[in-house]
């Protein structure tokens, strides 16, 4: 009967997508519409040949379901390297602009959606996805509630990635910065995140640990906190149910303001607070020890949550914003500095008593570093809202600078520490297939990540002077032309950075493909001193 | 009163004074006195059960 539900609805999916292909307005609906129609297709027939066979048996609750993680690691690591490759790519076309090859798809306004895109969502996404439904298994002590629907997120997910980089290359955006996906696309995600909510909460409700770990309490609010963002930023009308195009349903400063809310608190929940998820739970992990303060890191997540929801008008300094609501933005960006900085302290201090584990163990260092990253981040953070700096920092390099240490060092030095910790784990190997690669791995990203910030430090500050200089008569000095060529060695600098951290990311892949295919055999007939 | 003033109003009074307390209760109920036993037994968590979920029957 299920079958027969399943197989009509496919088939009306199939009929409607081929439809929309046909009466589609541009070209990314309609490549879109095809694309649903062959899966829709594609279902159908897997489904139908299926059709009277036994039903495999139901899923053992005395196991963990660890099939849809290891499938997450894997889309972690190719998006991760997709997304580096992409965001290097975009830097040397602002050193050298015949990079873009005067196509409209491979211009940067396409491909730079297409790098955050990737990193952020892609990446960053797939990583939180896979490691909250390792961490919510373990810590709930109980196996993922909703059976195949773990499934579901991951490959609705996928194809959320897919439908929205596909849209940017070719030109469909509802030009919301970190928002773009057009209207069906944002339904898309709405449906597969409800369902990741179901599934991550439907596990701790049923968990047989009686106290719901810290790290749930991150990922929970990442989850719930997302849901509420996108929801409220894409309120938008699509011109035709057969176009990609919508008009936005805010206006003015409340539609500027509406974004940067979103925009701000995707930087809080889901690159923050989803990310500390990761740390409470892996750092002690890779330590061996608990977490340094339980209580404080209880105060940690309550103070990050209380906070961080106000910050989002210092992106709006100096505009139509009222005066009292940038102000509001800036005292709670600075009082932010205060929370994040007790929750670093609370992750480096996990390893007291253990700090010579990071002499011998770069996975360990690299989850520090990250953490240490953090710190840096959140530090610079507050400074950059307030006002009086950002009147010098904002629209130039030292904010992609500023978000830049925030992404590459810490969430993806976290989420690196957290796949070398999970795949031996995940492909039954007793260790990693090379440590002497991830010290590599760690040494590339971090002088990467080095020359990434030191170069937007010197650019941003360099051109915010450049843009207030004026001179006895109280002209302007420069042009913002001048600007543009005297950034060019910086941004060859901040792209060989991105070299770096590619290379780094590519020795990673490597190095975990060859951990999980290697033959058990050869990994643990390795001679271990004695100690 | 239009939307925007009253809830401008509701913001900087009532709400705020709501959400700081809510808050400080927070923060004393986490330092509350004997929770440090109970603490130290959450912050064990992750550091168990790794290979299998607790069996039903031992609940």
């Amino acid at each position: 009967m299920s079958e027969i539900l399943k197989l009509s609805a496919l088939g009306l999916i199939a009929l409607f997508a081929a439809i929309a292909a046909n009466m589609g307005m541009d070209l990314a609906y309609q490549v879109h519409a095809v694309l649903i129609m062959l899966i829709a297709a594609g279902m159908f027939i897997w489904i139908l040949r299926s059709v009277g066979e036994d039903k495999p048996a139901p899923a053992n609750q005395n196991e963990y379901m660890d099939d849809v993680v290891r499938a997450g690691v894997i889309a972690t690591t190719v998006w991760g390297v997709v997304g580096f490759l992409a965001g290097t790519y975009i830097a040397f076309q602002l050193a050298f602009p015949a990079l873009n090859l005067d196509l409209p798809w491979t211009t940067f306004g396409r491909l730079r959606p297409l790098h955050t895109s990737a990193v952020i969502f892609a990446f960053g996404g797939n990583a939180l996805i896979a490691t909250s439904f390792y961490v919510v298994q373990r810590t709930s002590a109980a196996r993922l509630w909703g059976g195949n629907l773990a499934w579901f997120v991951f490959w609705g997910y996928q194809l959320f990635i897919v439908l929205a980089a596909t849209g940017y290359v070719l030109g469909a955006t509802q030009s919301k910065e970190y928002a773009e996906p057009e209207w069906y696309v944002d339904i898309w995600l709405t449906l597969v995140w409800v369902s990741y909510l179901a599934v991550f909460l439907g596990t701790i409700i049923k968990r047989r640990e009686p106290h719901i770990y810290v790290a749930n309490w991150f990922f929970l609010s990442f989850i719930v906190t997302v849901a509420m963002l996108h929801l409220v930023n894409n309120l938008s009308l699509p011109v035709s149910i057969f176009g990609s195009k919508s008009v936005q349903l805010f206006s003015g400063v409340q539609d500027a303001l509406t974004q940067w809310w979103y925009g701000h608190n995707a930087v809080g929940f889901f690159l923050t607070s989803g990310f500390l998820g990761m740390m409470y739970y892996f750092i002690p992990k890779q330590a061996d020890r608990p977490v340094y303060s339980y209580k404080l890191s209880i105060i940690h997540f309550w103070a990050l949550i209380f906070l961080y929801i106000w910050a989002g008008p210092h992106h709006l300094h100096y505009t139509a914003l009222p005066d009292w609501a940038q102000t509001l933005g800036m005292v709670f960006s600075i009082m932010l500095w205060m929370p994040s900085w007790g929750g670093m302290i609370n992750g480096l201090m996990t390893l007291s008593g253990a700090w010579d584990k990071l002499r011998t163990d770069p996975v360990l260092r690299m989850m520090v570093v990250s953490v240490g990253f953090y710190g840096m981040a959140t530090f610079e953070g507050p400074m950059m809202s307030i006002k009086a700096v950002n009147s010098l920092s904002h629209y130039t390099d030292w904010t992609v600078g500023h978000v830049h240490s925030g992404a590459l060092g810490w969430n993806g030095m976290i989420t690196f520490g957290a796949l070398y910790f999970l795949v031996p784990r995940l492909w039954n190997r007793e260790r990693l297939y090379s440590l002497s690669l991830v010290s590599w791995h760690f040494w590339l990203a971090t002088i990467g990540i080095v020359l990434y910030a030191a170069s937007m430090w010197v650019t941003g500050i360099m051109e915010g002077l450049m843009w207030r200089e004026v001179d006895a008569q109280g002209f302007l000095v420069n042009s913002f032309a001048d600007t543009v060529s005297a950034k060019l060695p910086m941004y060859v600098v901040r792209g060989l950075g991105g070299v770096l951290y590619v290379a780094g990311a590519l020795i990673m892949a490597y190095n975990l493909w060859k951990t999980a295919t290697s033959p058990e055999s050869q990994t643990t007939a390795q001679a271990v001193p004695a100690e | 009163m239009d939307l925007y003033s009253f809830l401008r109003e509701m913001a900087d009074s009532f709400g705020l004074l709501a959400l700081t307390l809510i808050f400080i209760g927070v923060v004393v109920f986490a330092w509350r006195p004997g929770s440090r036993a109970l603490h130290d037994d959450i912050a064990q968590i992750p550091l168990r059960n790794d290979d299998a979920p607790i069996p039903e029957e031992k609940q």
